[in-house]
């Protein structure tokens, strides 16, 4: 039988969460025995090869492609889970959610102290996706099944829950891994 | 600050001793001599009363009929509650026509304020506004027209008073146009009362004799939550303490009751003589009547009876003549918090503190009013002391039912023919009361006021006590056009208004429950909101410290029990199309955005 498939991403986030899963070093390889990566900028497979089991999400929706990523996480992973607080809680970029969007781009773009802008230009190119009014938590888009708060989440807090989730055994996450005061 | 406004505030302080366990009143006259207490007089009280500035202001933040800002000189506080919502939005329309401002503002010469407030016990009588102190009731559109004329000719709030109500509404002292709409009496609160007779019965006694009476009557809390009153006074009684207290718990927030209003006004005797009673029960010196702020029309006719009282020998040193029984009455005003209400907040309010409900144990009998021993009782409570004593606890004892003895007061409101004040024996069941209100098809009924439960037409065959469908006395009708889940909404609403803030489960739970149920009521709901609001309500009442918090998602839990076809009617599965949750619009999101743009979303195109 084939190992079922696990595929993580990154929306608005800082990588942070991805740079934690990278910190459980050489348990990877253990995970690795029990899974088969699927789409994930860790191993730059860009498109779902077919269905996966879990989905790690890390970041909140900021844009339409966050949103579009989501929903395919969405349609393609048994199990979706949310890592780190700015999947949870929309975090740092959420910030921005007090401030209209216009207002914020001509901030970033335009009246910001140290802006260098001559042309005067507020990136538009059609590639580029379109914001939304504000951030939102995963949570609020789609249906999440599983949360794993921190900034980011432990290596050892994100190997034992995928460890657990993979092999059926019940989670042991103790006081200190998801103490966050 | 002018130098006059300066000596205004520290002959107020004088004349509170500059005690800082009295700044209730000082901030409360402050107010009133000055419109508001502003950051200057903060100042000038806080140095007055040798204390901290911050301590002054944490007290002038926390209440709601005080402010740093001054208001207009006639203030109209329109009643929030449930049920003058639901008999007269179009009065909220009247009222910012004819002044010409909206809710919340100030009219530029400074004559009128308009703003919210909630429940201010009227919902008998409903909708009504308080006019700086005054209550006036059955309001109309017609009626808010000519109240805003008079008050433009003459800004005295007082003249608006053409017709007395009835009983002591009509005493000089009260002055006012509220009805009691006392629809039943019973016999223990509305029975024959004779001045002064049950308190020599009482003197005649030892104060074991006499709280073994009250034990023996099974005499519980009628404020709600039902606990056995001679146990609490023995408590009180054997804890240490210099000296103990007596407080009667008159701050009745609880939207939907109005008993204590009608209790004052007609039964201020008999209240005053049961308190009398269980300051010689426990040993106490000193009784403090806490006043909620919305009845401060109230306060110069009940000082007037303890003073008559006083003058008759029946409170004061050697009461009835007895040597060593001294008993006095103060009355101390709130300044608008529905905590207050909650018995630590309480003792925390008359200390001149803000109105935080205090961590229990200790509870208030061992440690209360200045850490003394003190007996927190409602003013329904201290009005079934004397009845007791009178005919005897056997008597009260055979009315009513097993656990629940006595009469409980009723205050009945919402849609019903006859809403008003029902003396009934405890065990009634809510059929019997609905058909006695005069209301044939009530879809719903709130039991207890927005802290009780939401009871569907399965229920009503269950009885008023303590046991099965307790109640402080409020009963909300609710017909069968009213949508139960928006008027869950507005009473989770009133929770966030009144939350101390100091737990977090309360003070963030109760926004994300009426987040929650918003969406539910704009059909964006998805099916695992339902499991959501009961986890996360379930969390709230689990994890908050005082009785606001362990009740104010009962609402939603109630309702969720009662009528949860109502939720899952509104609850769609996910989008067909999309894996979108319902409450998630990705064109609403993405509309700012292709405006700002010019550009359409290639990916989400309609």
């Amino acid at each position: 039988m084939s190992k079922p498939k696990i595929a993580t991403a990154s929306l608005a986030g800082c990588f942070g969460c991805h740079m934690s899963i990278l910190d459980i070093d050489e348990r990877i390889l253990q995970v690795a025995e029990l899974v088969q990566f699927d789409k994930s900028p860790v191993d730059d497979i860009k498109k779902f090869t077919g269905r996966c089991l879990v989905g790690l999400v890390e970041g909140g929706c900021a844009t339409e492609e966050n949103v579009h990523v989501l929903e395919e996480f969405r349609k393609h992973c048994d199990i979706l889970i949310l890592l780190g607080d700015c999947a949870t809680m929309g975090g740092i970029p959420a910030m921005r959610n007090m401030v209209p969007l216009k207002e914020c781009l001509e901030e970033a773009y335009l009246n910001g102290p140290t802006v260098y802008n001559p042309g005067r230009v507020i990136p538009n190119d059609p590639e580029l996706p379109l914001n939304l009014d504000r951030v939102y938590p995963c949570h609020e888009v789609v249906k999440i099944d599983y949360v794993l708060p921190g900034c980011p989440p432990s290596a050892d807090t994100i190997f034992q829950t995928l460890v657990a989730l993979l092999t059926g055994k019940p989670l042991d996450l103790p006081y200190e891994l998801i103490k966050y005061d | 600050m002018s130098n006059t406004n300066k000596s205004t505030v520290k002959q107020i302080c004088v004349r509170h001793g500059k005690d800082r366990t009295r700044m209730m009143d000082i901030v409360r006259d402050v107010q009133s001599a000055l419109g508001c207490v502003s950051s200057e007089a903060m100042d000038a009280i806080a140095q007055a009363c040798g204390t901290h500035r911050v301590e002054v202001e944490s007290v002038v933040s926390f209440y709601s009929f005080l402010g740093t800002k001054p208001k207009g000189k006639v203030v109209i506080r329109l009643c929030h509650g449930v049920i003058d919502r639901m008999h007269g939005s179009e009065t909220v329309a009247a009222f910012e026509k004819e002044l010409g401002i909206r809710m919340g503002e100030t009219t530029p010469d400074g004559l009128f304020s308009l703003e919210w407030t909630a429940c201010i016990g009227m919902c008998d009588q409903a909708p009504a506004a308080l006019i700086n102190d005054q209550a006036v009731t059955y309001l109309s559109t017609d009626k808010v027209k000519r109240i805003v004329e008079m008050l433009r000719a003459d800004p005295d709030p007082k003249r608006l008073v053409r017709t007395y109500g009835d009983g002591n509404n009509a005493h000089e002292l009260v002055h006012s146009m509220v009805h009691n709409n006392i629809r039943r009496r019973g016999a223990v609160i509305f029975g024959a009362y004779e001045r002064g007779s049950a308190l020599r019965k009482a003197l005649a006694m030892t104060p074991q004799e006499v709280i073994r009476a009250v034990k023996t009557a099974s005499l519980r809390g009628r404020g709600g939550a039902g606990f056995p009153t001679g146990m609490k006074w023995d408590f009180t009684r054997a804890a240490q303490g210099e000296q103990r207290y007596v407080l009667c718990n008159a701050d009745e927030g609880e939207p939907g009751t109005f008993k204590d209003r009608v209790l004052l006004t007609e039964c201020a005797e008999q209240l005053i003589e049961g308190m009398t009673i269980a300051g010689y029960a426990i040993g106490a010196a000193e009784g403090i009547l806490y006043l909620r702020a919305e009845y401060a029309y109230l306060k110069a006719f009940v000082e007037a009876v303890v003073a008559q009282r006083r003058k008759d020998g029946l409170l004061g040193a050697s009461v009835c003549g007895k040597a060593g029984v001294i008993f006095d009455i103060r009355v101390q005003m709130g300044a608008g918090a529905y905590v207050c209400g909650e018995e630590t907040a309480l003792i925390s309010s008359c200390e001149g503190l803000r109105g935080d409900p205090k961590t229990r144990p200790p509870f208030p009998a061992s440690k209360g009013y200045l850490g003394c021993p003190t007996a927190v009782n409602n003013v329904e409570t201290f009005c079934c002391v004397p009845p007791i004593l009178e005919h005897g606890p056997g008597w009260f004892a055979q009315m009513g039912s097993s656990g629940s003895k006595g009469t409980k007061l009723l205050t009945v409101s919402g849609d019903c023919s006859m809403p008003g004040v029902y003396e009934v024996d405890f065990g009634i069941t809510l059929r019997d009361v609905l058909k006695m209100v005069g209301s044939e098809n009530a879809k719903a009924v709130q039991v207890g006021g927005p802290s009780g439960q939401m009871v569907g037409p399965e229920k009503f065959d269950r009885k008023v006590c303590y046991d099965h469908l307790a109640t402080g006395g409020s009963v909300m009708v609710f017909g069968p056009e009213r949508d139960v889940l928006a008027i869950a909404a507005q009473f989770l609403e009133f929770f966030m208004d009144e939350g101390c803030g100091y737990c977090t489960p309360c003070r963030v739970g109760n926004v994300l429950l009426k987040e929650r149920l918003d969406r539910i009521l704009a059909g964006q709901g998805a099916p695992t909101d339902m499991a959501y609001l009961q986890e996360l309500g379930e969390v709230v009442k689990m994890g908050s410290r005082c009785g606001l918090g362990q009740t104010s998602p009962n609402p939603v839990l109630t309702t969720l029990a009662s009528f949860r076809g109502e939720y899952e009617r509104r609850c769609q599965p996910a989008h067909s199309r999309h894996v979108f949750l319902p409450g998630f619009d990705i064109r609403k999101a993405l509309a700012d955005s292709e405006s700002i743009a010019g550009r359409h979303s290639v990916v989400y195109s309609e």
